[in-house]
Formats: structure tokens, C-alpha cells, sequence
């Protein structure tokens, strides 16, 4: 008797399976963070500018290669083999489930790339502050992920409908989580605005956990904010995922 | 194994598939025939639990494929009309998941991976990434991800085509031998005539989706167009004057008949005969023939097909 825990394995592990065969394929979403880390930081006044930098950038990365994943489904969706395993006694909770657990694994190397990158030039890496970092990444990314998917099964055979939007609600939620400049001095609608956004409390948690705070109100803000957005998004891609054919 | 009654699948204002009702029993073989657009995947796909029925009911496996849907997957393999097989992993590993999607050990589907990545000739391509592999190599992948766990009913929807003519031989090599040595029921949906002639015992032309002929091959030739038996003579008068013999007409110098079983009636109608004819031609009629008989189309290809209907799903 296989359970929701054993499909939701097979699910994971399947798509994990591509990127330990092909690990390049996790630089590829790092690339424009990467390049705001190189090009932006050296921007940035005060000497610690890394310190507040990298921890958003991390976050950067997570909300780029989280968001894209929903286009492998939508590939597989024109494939066939989203159909071949619609039919496959698979659970189709776990279909969704596993495939947004796997978005932990690239986010880990990711935010050890960039870490590795930034400890040469003064970042300073505070350890057990980072792992909860993570853990809270963790819990945002699935959610991403799983609303990537949902994206996915809602644009079917429209591609570009699934580009369009995804490119369209990344910036906003990049910039409005105040990931390059403060918005500490922006305008009230600007600072409300952020305030909504789930992504500002997970990149403030980061901050403070990556210097080394782990006991703050960030942090705690920061856990709640990635738990909704996980749990939301796990609901509305199940159910998606579940209306899929 | 399948019992449909009134299965109809709407499209918006689409009626892909319109009423059909059929009983597949364990161990068939059944083909389903039929143009392009003729709602032979929409069947499939209800039948398979993909895509609920607008009305209408099937049992297949012995479960209700809208409220047992579980109970009916874990008992079916489907072979679908696309890529089974991921383009971005390893033919073998996607065999191993989906064994393990149907409940096998790794270790299990480990051996039947092999098993079938040896017989359907996949040795040199099953650890190089799917997208890497011609469409034929891909196909014969999805057929091993359908045949992994050794299912009771198999789904084939139009499982040769991109094959070449060894490797479709080599196809239905297997099927029939599956069928031979599992008893496993197959349904399977093909454009190619010749393959559901020799293959299936049982042809299900399906139109506009309505089955319009449910027979065996022989049966569905003999009913619907029967053999022809052609006679050359040397001028038109001759073949006159044999005609004006045995009650028939004349087109010029050739006579054309039908009969029910030509092989054996050509020689009793030489008999009968004034004049020795010039030349005979017995032919048997194909399922095409069948199928213009019945909607008074051609299903073949290269005939006058309408140009839209013959682009590629
Ligand atoms: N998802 C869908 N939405 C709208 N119309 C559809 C859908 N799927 C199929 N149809 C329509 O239903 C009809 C039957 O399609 P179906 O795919 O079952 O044909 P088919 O017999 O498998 O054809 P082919 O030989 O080309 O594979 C067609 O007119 C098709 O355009
Ligand atoms: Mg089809």
C-alpha cells in the first residue's frame, strides 16, 4: 500500500533527478542575482553593505528559480508526460507536493554559492542565524513553487500566459520587499505597499538571521510570513493539481 | 474489462465523443479507427480517468472511471498520444519512477526496467537524456513506461506512430505476444489499416464520434465491400458478349464484379464464360475500402483526404 508520503517521494525524487545530473541547470536562475550582487553591491555606501546586501539577494535568487519552475510542468504538460502521470495511481496532492519540495534543493546551493562568493570580500557568515534563515527560505520557496506549478496547470498550452504573469509579479515583489534600496524613506504608499508583501518580512527575517539575531521580531515575522505563503500556496496548487487533465 | 453506455464527451459545442456504448471483454484486442479528430483520444482519455464524461457511464477494470478512479489506474497502463517520458531525465529513470509510481520497489522496477530496455531495444539510448533520442527511440520508451507494471488492460493511443517499418513490426511483435502470454486486454487507437487488420481481431471504426462499424476484419470486409473480380478481354465487343453470358455489365473491354469470397468464385466464372478473358484480377477489399463504404471518405493518406485533416496532432 503505497501512501501520500511514499507518491509524494517517488514525485521528488524524480524531479530532483535532473538536477543532480545536471547541477549547471541551478546556476542558470542565479545569473541576474548574480549580477545585482556584482554590479549593485559595490553601490551600496557604508562597510557592511554586504551584510544587509546578500541576505536579500539570497531571497532574490529563491523568489527567481521558485517562480520559474512552474515551466518545466508547463513543458511537461505539452510533452505528455504530465498526462502519463496523471494516469499513474499516483496521489494528486503528491504530484504537486513533491514536485514543490524539490525547490529546497537549488535554493540551498544557491544561497551556498552566493555565501561562498561574499565570505572573499567581508561577508560575514553567522551559522546557526543562516540555517534558520534557511529553514524559513525553505518554507517560502515551496510556497512559491507550488504557485509556480499552479500558474503552470491554469496557463495549460499558453506559454507566453505563464511568462507574461511571472515576469510581471516578480519585480514588483523584488522591489517592493526592499531587496536593493531600503524603503525605510519611501513615500507612505510605497512602505504600505510593502507592508503587504510577504516577501518583506522574509527578507528582513534573513537579515537579521544572517547577522547573527536569531531572537528578533523579524524573525518571527518572517517565519509566519513564509508559513502563509507555503500553506497557501501548497492549498491552490493541490487544488489545482487535482482539477488537472 | 470495459463497459461503456452512452459515454459522450463535449468540447464547448465539440461533441467529440457522441454516445458511444462497447464491451471490451479480458483478452481482447481492439482497435479503434478512425481520421483525425475522429474522438478516438477523447475516448481514451475518459476511459483512462483523464477527463470526466459530459454524460454517459464506464466501467473499466471493473470500476467506475469518474467515482473509482484510483482503484481504475492502478489496474490500466496508458500509452498516450505524446512523450510518456520527461525530455529532461534518463530513459531509465523515468522507467524505475514509474514503476515505483504503481507501488514497486526500487529494486523491482530496476529489474523490469532492464527487462524491457532489453527487449524493446533501448540498450544504447536508456542512460542519455530523452530529449537526445530520435522520436522513434522516445516511442518505444513510452511503450516500456506503459508496460512496467505489467498491467492487466492496456491503452496504446496510436503507439507506432514516428516508428519505422522494422520497429513498428517489432511493436506489434510485442503486443500480440503480450497478449499471448499475460492474457492482457489491449485497446489501441492507429491511422495505419494494415496494423489493425493484422493485429486486432476486432476493428471499432469510430466517426464523428459515433462507432459507425464493430466487427472483425474479415467480417467488416465481407459485410461492407466484399471481394472484386475484374476480367480483361480483348475489345469491347468481347466483353459484351461475356457479360450478355452471365447477366453482368461491361466498362469498355473489363467486367467487374463483386462476390463474397473471390479466390474461390474466379475460377467457377471463367467456367461460365463464352471467351476466355485476357486477364482476371481478384482483389480483397481493405479496411479503407471498409471505411469509404461506410462515411464515403478515405481514411488512407495519400488519397483525396482533405490537406487539413492529414497535419499531424
Ligand atoms: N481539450 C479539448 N478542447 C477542445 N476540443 C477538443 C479537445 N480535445 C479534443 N477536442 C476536439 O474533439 C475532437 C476529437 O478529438 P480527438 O483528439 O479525440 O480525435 P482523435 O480521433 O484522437 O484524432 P487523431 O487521430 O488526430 O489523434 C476534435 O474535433 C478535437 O478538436
Ligand atoms: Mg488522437
Amino acid at each position: 500500500m503505497t501512501s501520500l508520503v511514499t507518491d509524494t517521494r517517488v514525485v521528488f525524487s524524480r524531479e530532483l533527478r535532473p538536477v543532480i545530473r545536471d547541477p549547471f541547470s541551478v546556476i542558470f536562475s542565479m545569473i541576474q542575482p548574480l549580477f545585482f550582487l556584482g554590479l549593485f553591491a559595490p553601490l551600496l555606501p557604508g562597510d557592511n553593505s554586504l551584510q544587509w546586501f546578500v541576505p536579500g539577494i539570497i531571497v532574490m535568487s529563491c523568489l527567481f528559480g521558485s517562480s520559474m519552475t512552474g515551466s518545466n510542468l508547463l513543458f511537461e504538460m505539452q510533452t505528455g508526460s504530465h498526462e502519463r502521470m496523471l494516469v499513474t495511481p499516483l496521489r494528486r496532492p503528491a504530484l504537486l507536493i513533491g514536485r514543490a519540495l524539490k525547490e529546497i534543493v537549488p535554493m540551498i546551493a544557491q544561497a551556498a554559492l552566493i555565501v561562498a562568493v561574499c565570505i572573499p570580500f567581508g561577508f560575514e557568515l553567522h551559522l546557526p542565524g543562516a540555517l534558520l534563515g534557511l529553514l524559513i527560505l525553505a518554507a517560502f520557496c515551496i510556497g512559491l513553487g507550488a504557485l509556480s506549478y499552479t500558474l503552470a496547470l491554469a496557463a495549460k498550452n499558453k506559454e507566453w500566459l505563464f511568462w507574461t504573469v511571472q515576469q510581471t509579479l516578480i519585480f514588483p515583489l523584488l522591489l517592493l520587499a526592499g531587496v536593493l534600496l531600503p524603503l525605510d524613506n519611501g513615500p507612505g504608499w510605497l512602505r504600505a505597499l510593502s507592508h503587504i508583501n510577504p516577501m518583506t518580512y522574509v527578507v528582513n527575517a534573513e537579515r537579521a538571521l544572517f547577522n547573527g539575531d536569531v531572537l528578533t521580531r523579524s524573525t518571527l515575522e518572517g517565519v509566519i510570513a513564509a508559513t502563509v505563503v507555503a500553506v497557501l500556496g501548497l492549498l491552490i496548487g493541490v487544488r489545482a493539481m487535482q482539477r488537472s487533465d | 474489462m470495459i463497459e461503456t453506455r452512452e459515454l459522450t464527451k463535449l468540447f464547448k459545442d465539440v461533441r467529440a465523443v457522441d454516445g458511444i456504448n462497447l464491451t471490451v471483454a479480458r483478452g481482447e484486442l481492439v482497435a479503434l479507427l478512425g481520421p483525425n479528430g475522429a474522438g478516438k483520444s477523447t475516448t481514451l482519455r475518459m476511459l483512462t480517468t483523464l477527463i470526466p464524461p459530459t454524460s454517459g457511464s464506464a466501467q473499466v477494470a471493473g470500476f467506475d472511471v469518474v467515482r473509482q478512479q484510483r482503484d481504475v489506474r492502478l489496474r490500466i497502463g496508458y500509452i498516450g498520444q505524446g512523450n510518456g517520458a520527461g525530455h529532461s531525465q534518463r530513459g531509465r529513470d523515468e522507467l524505475i519512477s514509474q514503476g515505483r509510481a504503481y507501488g514497486m520497489t526500487v529494486r523491482a522496477a530496476r529489474t523490469r526496467a532492464a527487462e524491457l530496455i532489453d527487449s524493446l531495444g533501448l540498450s544504447d539510448v536508456a542512460d542519455r537524456t530523452v530529449s537526445t533520442l530520435s522520436g522513434g527511440q522516445r516511442r518505444r520508451l513510452d511503450i516500456a513506461m506503459g508496460l512496467i507494471h505489467a498491467p492487466e488492460l492496456l491503452f496504446l493511443d496510436e503507439p507506432s506512430t514516428g516508428l519505422d517499418p522494422q520497429n513498428r513490426a517489432n511493436l506489434q511483435e510485442h503486443i500480440v505476444r503480450l497478449r499471448a502470454e499475460h492474457g492482457t486486454t489491449i485497446v489501441l487507437t492507429t491511422h495505419y489499416l494494415d496494423e489493425a487488420d493484422s493485429m486486432a481481431e476486432r476493428v471499432i471504426v469510430i466517426d464523428h464520434g459515433r462507432v459507425i462499424a464493430d466487427d472483425s476484419p474479415q467480417q467488416l470486409k465481407a459485410k461492407h465491400v466484399g471481394d472484386r473480380v475484374i476480367l480483361g478481354f480483348a475489345g469491347s465487343e468481347e466483353a459484351a458478349r461475356a457479360a450478355a453470358a452471365i447477366g453482368a455489365q461491361h466498362e469498355g473491354g473489363f467486367i467487374r464484379l463483386t462476390a463474397e469470397d473471390g479466390p474461390r468464385e474466379a475460377p467457377k466464372i471463367l467456367a461460365s464464360l463464352p471467351i476466355t478473358p485476357t486477364s482476371i484480377e481478384v482483389t480483397r477489399p481493405t479496411l479503407d475500402d471498409v471505411f469509404l463504404t461506410l462515411t464515403g471518405r478515405s481514411l488512407r493518406e495519400d488519397s483525396s483526404t482533405p490537406a487539413a485533416e492529414l497535419v499531424e496532432a
